[in-house]
């Protein structure tokens, strides 16, 4: 069941980007569309808009990149309640740091590895 | 154009008529020509796109929901569990892009395949794998962020900025 | 302080029509499977051609094509006066490097996409100037380059919107003389340079068709001619889309071109099967249509006199990042079979 709500989840906030990407001029690329849902993920989340997203699609709200945005939110508010000041500039880099790590080491070993085809 | 590109430069001089006018006749001209192009270009196909994003999005949610599961079901706590899905996540879209399969996905899937976690992965790999002829300084390590930068940059402005405003209203 | 080689206002009418001699060109595999495939000289099977970076696999295309094109003549390349050679990459830098194996005297051009057209004025110029008797006009363009340079690293995953174009990967080249078998260019009408405000860089061909226009309503009215006076009007990458937009325009100034208006953006792929979108574009999309199909029809006496227009659009990436709109050109050039 939670692997169905992923999916309905999941699918549509990328069916919101496409429209957005589709209905906009040309100026909207992928670049603004990662920007914008990592952005708006992050203020629906402080909102408290994006935690009820979670808990009803899982993996399908999370594996977004408006997630990321989420998470990084988060961790903010979170440090912020145990470490005050200091844990707003901590909170949210901590809270993304196995994603952001993962996509350093991840993207340079391929790179490495691989040579594009064109 | 935005003003914030302009160059400093002396006051600009108030217009003639003549050229206020030319100037008229050329956005008007330019307005006419933008119709004419607009009713001859094709539309791109909003419903079969939106329905490709859709369907390409969910089955990689899906997908990463059923990792979650099997990493809880190992134990991990929920937290760990996402986390670890995460770093799945971004490696699968990193081997599919090193391979050549990813960019094929994304012709059909659009925002379906950008937006999830493993098109940022993408958005990191495919710079990086294309710009190692120019070195690992300047090409793979500085242009690996062309795109995955501004993410970070504004996903950290907004996160500390969010920490400021409920420290302050605390 | 009459210029006696001119008709009109904005069109050279050569004294001495200038013989196109050899015509040479290299294409990819893409372009090898598409309609056009049997006509060109070579395909290569790799983008890669053989070398470790696009860039290089463009060069030698380019020098490939120029030195089949001087064999193809029976000449040598210290037969040639000039190299009239240029590409998209930033500085022409297969171009450049290109003529340094060449060792022929060289000068490079820029004109975008209409740089083929540019080259073949140019080098009929020099001939019935009198100051050469081999010129070679060249140019090249691959889409992995061109891709890397102007929009997104191939492997990211993006769609193209339903205007975009495809560049050509391939390499065009042609010779040029005095005297000799083969057809003629009889007339040249220099682009001007157009801007009518488009901003999208994946909408070319609509940045381009009013030069193009521009350039087809200046000959006309230059030489006298109209459209029934060509067997073919060509232009060089408009697409589809640039394709309808100048048909239109065009007949908004009278001149009916519906029967013999093509362009060779649309010919070299099959964008159904393709997965072309709006169709080809880049210097070598005129360079190897015109080397290779036209050619080809003028030898065989298909066509007798044709009118093409290498169409360039003048962006760069930086100048678009700032808001700018795209420039257009097109240069208007006479082929004859006498």
């Amino acid at each position: 069941m939670s692997i169905v709500m992923a999916f309905l989840i999941g699918g549509l906030i990328c069916l919101v980007g496409q429209l957005i990407m589709d209905l906009t001029p040309y100026k909207v690329t992928p670049a603004h569309i990662l920007v914008g849902f990592v952005t708006g993920g992050a203020i629906l989340s402080a909102l408290g808009l994006y935690g009820p997203l979670v808990k009803i699609g899982g993996a399908g709200a999370t594996i977004p990149i408006s997630g990321f945005g989420h998470n990084l939110a988060q961790g903010t508010l979170e440090a912020v309640q145990a470490k005050g000041l200091l844990g707003a500039f901590s909170g949210g880099i901590t809270a993304g740091a196995a994603g952001i790590a993962a996509a350093v080491i991840f993207g340079f070993t391929m790179a490495v590895l691989f040579n594009p085809r064109g | 154009m935005t003003d914030s590109t302009r160059q400093p430069g002396p006051p600009k001089k108030p217009l003639t008529l003549a050229e206020q006018v030319k100037q008229q006749k050329q956005t008007y001209d330019q307005q006419a020509y933008q119709r004419l192009a607009d009713s001859v270009k094709p539309r791109p196909r909003v419903i079969v796109n939106a329905l490709n994003a859709f369907w390409i999005g969910g089955i990689i949610s899906a997908l990463a929901q059923i990792i979650t599961l099997i990493f809880a079901s190992a134990g991990l706590n929920p937290r760990d569990a996402a986390s670890a899905t995460v770093i799945v996540m971004i490696f699968l879209g990193a081997f599919l892009t090193g391979l050549g399969i990813y960019d094929e996905i994304g012709k059909v899937a659009g925002a379906g395949s950008i937006i999830p976690i493993t098109g940022f992965a993408n958005s990191i790999v495919a710079p990086a794998m294309e710009f190692k002829r120019e070195g690992f300084v300047f090409g793979v390590a500085a242009r690996m962020f062309t795109i995955a930068g501004p993410v970070l940059v504004y996903g950290f402005i907004v996160s500390v900025l969010i920490g400021l405003i409920a420290y302050f209203l605390k | 302080m009459s210029a006696p080689k001119r008709v009109g206002q904005h069109t050279i009418q050569f004294a001495n029509p200038p013989v196109i001699v050899a015509t040479a060109s290299i294409v990819g595999p893409k372009e090898g499977e598409g309609p056009l495939g049997n006509t060109f000289d070579m395909v290569i099977d790799d983008s890669y051609f053989g070398e470790e970076t696009w860039e290089k696999a463009e060069r030698k295309m380019l020098e490939e094509a120029v030195k089949m094109v001087i064999a193809k003549a029976q000449l040598k390349p210290q037969d040639i006066d000039f190299l009239l050679a240029g590409d998209l990459l930033n500085q022409t830098i297969s171009a450049n490097y290109a003529a340094r194996t060449l060792g022929i005297p060289f000068l490079g051009l820029y004109g975008a996409c209409s740089t083929m057209y540019e080259g073949m004025a140019l080098a009929a110029i020099l001939i019935d100037g009198g100051f050469a008797h081999h010129v070679v006009a060249a140019c090249s363009s691959h889409y992995d380059t061109a891709e890397r340079q102007y929009r997104f690293p191939t492997e990211q995953g993006v769609q193209r919107p339903p205007t975009a174009q495809w560049t050509v990967t391939g390499a065009g080249a042609v010779l040029m003389a005095p005297v000799g078998n083969g057809p003629r260019i009889t007339h040249a009408t220099i682009g001007r340079v157009l801007d009518v405000g488009i901003k999208d860089p994946n909408d070319m061909g609509s940045a381009m068709a009013p030069a193009a226009v521009d350039t087809i309503v200046r000959h006309f009215q230059d030489t006298g001619r109209g459209p029934v006076d060509y067997d073919l009007i060509i232009t060089g990458d408009l697409g589809r889309v640039g394709h309808e937009i100048a048909t239109k325009l065009l007949g908004e100034q009278k001149y009916d071109v519906s029967k013999n208006y093509s362009d060779c953006g649309i010919l070299i792929y099959d964008h159904e099967r393709q997965d072309t979108h709006a169709g080809g574009s880049g210097c070598a999309c005129s360079a190897v249509v015109f080397a290779g199909h036209l050619m080809g029809k003028l030898n065989e006496g298909r066509y007798k006199r044709i009118l093409g227009v290498g169409t360039g659009a003048l962006l760069s990436t930086t100048a678009t990042q700032q808001g700018e709109s795209i420039p257009g050109i097109g240069h208007g050039v006479v082929i004859e079979k006498l």
